[in-house]
């Protein structure tokens, strides 16, 4: 079972008021590289996993991405706090608010309702979950660093580049958990791209 | 506790204490000066991390981290020993 812990993993204090960012952002609450999907991924694939290594790493990180969803819409939140109606209107986000008010809606950037397509869970096939595990870090990586293109603001950068990290933690313990498994002789079996041996070439 | 509690009836009463801590924490919720309900909730937590702190003790960590104490040479989080709460065989 759970508990809540009544903090945030990172603190964040934004002052300014910005409806247009805070849509951008809204895409790692429930777009497809969001941590909504992040944490649904994990702790759906955590059951099957051969050993108790890829079962703690998977509960472990999957209960982290919920800190992270709390942070994003912590974001969100004081984005938008202060915004009049004539703030989206300017900002060109009155369809967010003609449906949503200021209520945090697990959408993408785009508007798409989040949806558990963005997840998979191949049972046996732990090295399929692995590798989609490892891509998921990647993109969600690359999406923190798209947000960071669109903002100079300290207030933002500081809890964005922390989320980014995070991703690049998270990719390596699951890359580690990759390499563990290819000497589980149950596993063995499965498909596995073998180290390079360069040595022999010579 | 004058008899040590073997670890499946330790784990039934955290389980039946978390239970009850859930229960008052909603009533409480919602009553947030129910003097009744807070006593209880008192009395149900203290009760409660007494028998976490003997579970952790002596049969390895609840939480991943919090309350038990680190052995000098493994993360018993991970050990093969142990079974994960949705596994029963
Ligand atoms: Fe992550």
């Amino acid at each position: 079972m759970w508990v809540y812990d009544k903090k945030l993993e990172y603190p964040i204090n934004i002052s300014k008021t910005d409806p247009k960012m805070a849509q951008a952002i809204l895409t790692q609450y429930g777009g497809p590289n969001g941590e909504l999907a992040a944490s649904l991924r994990y702790l759906s694939q955590r059951y099957t996993m051969p050993n108790n290594m890829g079962k703690a790493l998977l509960t472990d990180i999957g209960t982290e991405e919920l800190a992270h969803l709390e942070m994003v819409a912590t974001m969100i939140y004081q984005l938008t706090q202060f915004a009049d109606p004539e703030d989206y209107k300017e900002a060109d986000v009155s369809g967010y608010y003609s449906i949503w008010d200021k209520g945090i809606h697990p959408d993408s950037a785009g508007g798409v309702p989040f949806t558990a397509s963005y997840i998979n869970t191949m049972g046996k096939d732990t090295i399929a979950d692995l590798q989609e595990d490892l891509a998921a870090e990647a993109k969600a990586r690359a999406t923190y660093e798209n947000l960071l293109d669109l903002t100079n603001e300290p207030e933002l950068v500081g809890p964005l580049s922390f989320l980014r990290e995070r991703e690049i933690v998270h990719f390596q313990r699951f890359g580690e958990l990759l390499d563990n498994l290819e000497f589980d002789k149950n596993i063995r079996k499965q498909y596995f791209i073998k180290k390079p041996r360069i040595d022999s070439l010579y | 506790m004058n008899k040590m509690l073997d670890k499946q009836e330790l784990e039934r009463k955290i389980q039946e204490l978390t239970f009850s801590a859930v229960e008052l924490n909603l009533f409480l919720d919602t009553h947030p000066n129910d003097a009744q309900a807070l006593q209880d909730y008192q009395y149900v937590i203290n009760t409660l991390q007494q028998l976490k702190d003997l579970y952790n003790q002596n049969y390895g960590p609840l939480l991943n981290f919090g309350y038990a104490s680190v052995n000098d040479n493994y993360w018993n989080w991970v050990s093969e020993e142990e079974k994960w709460p949705w596994e029963n065989v």
